[in-house]
């Protein structure tokens, strides 16, 4: 019998679990976790920190769900070495475990920029169930929080923080909030969104120096920007992003760019292992090479894809993209793909729509008259049919502009492809 | 294992949107066609759409698709697929309201409840026979049919 390890205990690593188990019932099945809770949503640290939801109700998967499966978990393990020639993982404690095929889905970790006086003062990032269970504690004393960048995880944090009636200062390097994941139309109203809560919002910035609320204690008193601006606060939060943690697979001779690159299998270049989530650059189906998209979805179905392999029956990846859909301070915003193609590059077709009465806004990019990229703000009903388009690369030929039209439905597709989608499934 | 779905027929679909009346009554409270519209507060939701070009329409629901991305890319877990039944579902006690299923559907199937802020959807009226949205469809257009997977 194969034996499968998987290291990592989130969307991925559940996501290769139950591709196993749809193949091979009996193969010994062990999952690995750093972390010493069963998997849970990590977005939902948010909602947590608010106390809109409860450590049960953000359980990934129901409580019976590894013995019904018939896997051995073992939580609280950090991973410390692997063995390609021995076939061995190292963990911390000292336990080493034999593999047949081997996962590694553990994810990034948060980016912390080297600033003055950060290190010698109290900061959190917010990636993991002890980071909201810390911040958590720490609430009851905070009445003005510092959140440095503007991405998903600082608007997440930041909007907890507004239920919570802590007032914020969001500070963000790039010109406008979200930046990676929207247009500057896209990017406005998002950030319209966020001041209407009261927050106060500083783009073009970055925190350059940290002081202590007295000289030699660890609590935060204010943050000095670049421009000089000093904004006092009781709080700091560290939201930049998350970086590959490549090292463990780069030691053990994996190729590895920015994240561990793998194949159309989710295969690393050493056999038998494999790597999907955060930590893998995996193909884009939309630019076609491989790339990191540090994604919940695409973690899952990396590993779907990975565990299918693993357990013997082939299935190519189709790939992911960058795709994001946030319902943040009342506002609905999906984007996907190429949504902000260099200015005046040919080779696209930027097709928008507003309509300022609706507070919408989408706006579909096509290249060769195919769909790369879509930004659906305020109406975003069926938005998945455009999205299904991109991912499908169909031709958008002659209906294009449909797309973009209030009714957007499965008749706003020609009969042809509608009757071949309603038949698939 | 058998899966069923629902199939939708454009050529004989009338447009007359009683399968999202009977939809709507069979989510309701009292599961009752009057009582659904005229008392419920709030009221229920209709978990199939008819959309019209005309001279055609068609109903749309949930395909309860064999590799579903709404439970695949389901931020939280809420939205599942019984290995059993084949039915997909989501539980409103764990749905964060994100929308990540919305913008995967290749159908536009999912409801939002913006009440509720969580998603709903067709059930397969797992708990009768026929689905009601197909057995009060007057001219057949909808139809119930088991696929063996």
């Amino acid at each position: 019998m194969t034996r499968y390890l998987i290291i990592g205990n989130s969307a991925g690593g559940v996501g290769c679990a139950e591709a196993i188990r749809e193949v091979d019932r009996r193969g010994p099945l062990t999952i690995v976790s750093e972390e010493p809770y069963p998997a849970y949503s990590r977005p939902l640290i948010a909602n947590y920190l608010c106390g809109e939801t409860s450590a049960e109700r953000m359980a990934y998967r129901d409580p019976a769900y590894y013995d019904r499966q018939n896997i051995e978990v073992l939580l609280g393990q950090p991973l410390i070495r692997i063995d390609p020639a021995e076939r061995i993982v190292q963990l911390k404690s000292g336990l080493s475990l034999h593999w047949d095929r081997l996962l590694l889905a553990i994810g990034g970790t948060p980016i912390v920029p080297p600033t003055e006086g950060l290190q010698e003062h109290e900061y959190y990032t917010f990636t993991t169930f002890d980071d909201a269970m810390r911040l958590a504690a720490r609430l009851p004393h905070v009445r003005q929080a510092v959140v440095v960048g503007g991405g998903l995880i600082g608007l997440s944090v930041t909007e907890a923080l507004v239920k919570m009636r802590i007032g914020v200062t969001i500070v963000e390097l790039a010109p406008q909030i979200l930046g990676r994941a929207l247009d500057s139309h896209a990017a406005m109203m998002a950030r319209r969104a966020v001041e209407s809560a009261g927050v106060r919002v500083l783009t073009g910035r970055t925190v350059a120096r940290v002081h202590g609320r007295h000289s030699g204690e660890r609590a935060v008193g204010s943050v000095t920007l670049d421009d000089g601006t000093e904004v006092p606060c009781d709080c700091l939060i560290v939201a930049i992003g998350v970086r590959p943690r490549v090292e463990v697979a780069a030691a053990a001779g994996m190729e590895v760019r920015r994240g561990i690159v793998v194949d159309r299998r989710m295969a690393t270049s050493i056999p038998d292992i494999y790597a999907c989530g955060d930590v893998a650059e995996a193909l884009d189906f939309v630019t076609g090479d491989n790339r990191l998209t540090p994604i919940w979805p695409n973690a899952y179905l990396g590993g779907r894809i990975a565990g299918r392999n693993m357990a013997g029956a082939e299935t190519l990846y189709t790939g992911g993209t960058a795709m994001n859909s946030l319902h943040s301070f009342g506002l609905s915003i999906m984007s996907a793909g190429t949504v902000d193609p260099p200015p005046g590059d040919a080779g696209y077709e930027v097709l928008r729509r507003q309509d300022p009465t609706r507070g919408s806004y989408r706006k579909i990019v096509l290249q060769n008259g195919r769909i790369v990229g879509m930004i659906f703000a305020g109406a975003i009903d069926r938005a998945g049919i455009v999205f299904g388009l991109m991912k499908n690369g169909n031709s958008v030929d002659g209906f294009k502009e449909r797309l973009l039209a209030d009714d957007l439905g499965l008749m706003s597709l020609p009969r042809d492809l509608r009757q071949q989608m309603l038949q698939q499934a | 294992m058998s899966q069923a779905r629902i199939l939708a027929n454009e050529q004989v679909c009338i447009g007359c949107h009683l399968c999202e009346v009977h939809c709507l009554a069979e989510h309701s409270r009292s599961r009752h066609l009057i009582k659904a519209f005229k008392k419920e507060q709030p009221r229920a939701l209709a978990r199939i759409h008819v959309e019209e070009d005309h001279p055609y329409s068609i109903a749309v629901q949930c395909h309860h698709c064999r590799e579903p991305l709404c439970v695949y890319s389901c931020l939280t877990g809420a939205m599942q697929k019984d290995p059993e039944t084949g039915i997909v579902s989501s539980d409103p006690e764990r749905c964060m309201g994100c929308w990540t299923c919305v913008m995967v559907c290749p159908y536009g199937a999912l409801v939002r409840d913006t009440q509720r802020h969580v998603i709903v959807k067709c059930d397969l009226c797992s708990h009768l026979v026929t689905p009601s949205c197909v057995a009060h469809c007057p001219n057949e257009a909808l139809s119930f049919v088991k696929v063996d997977s």
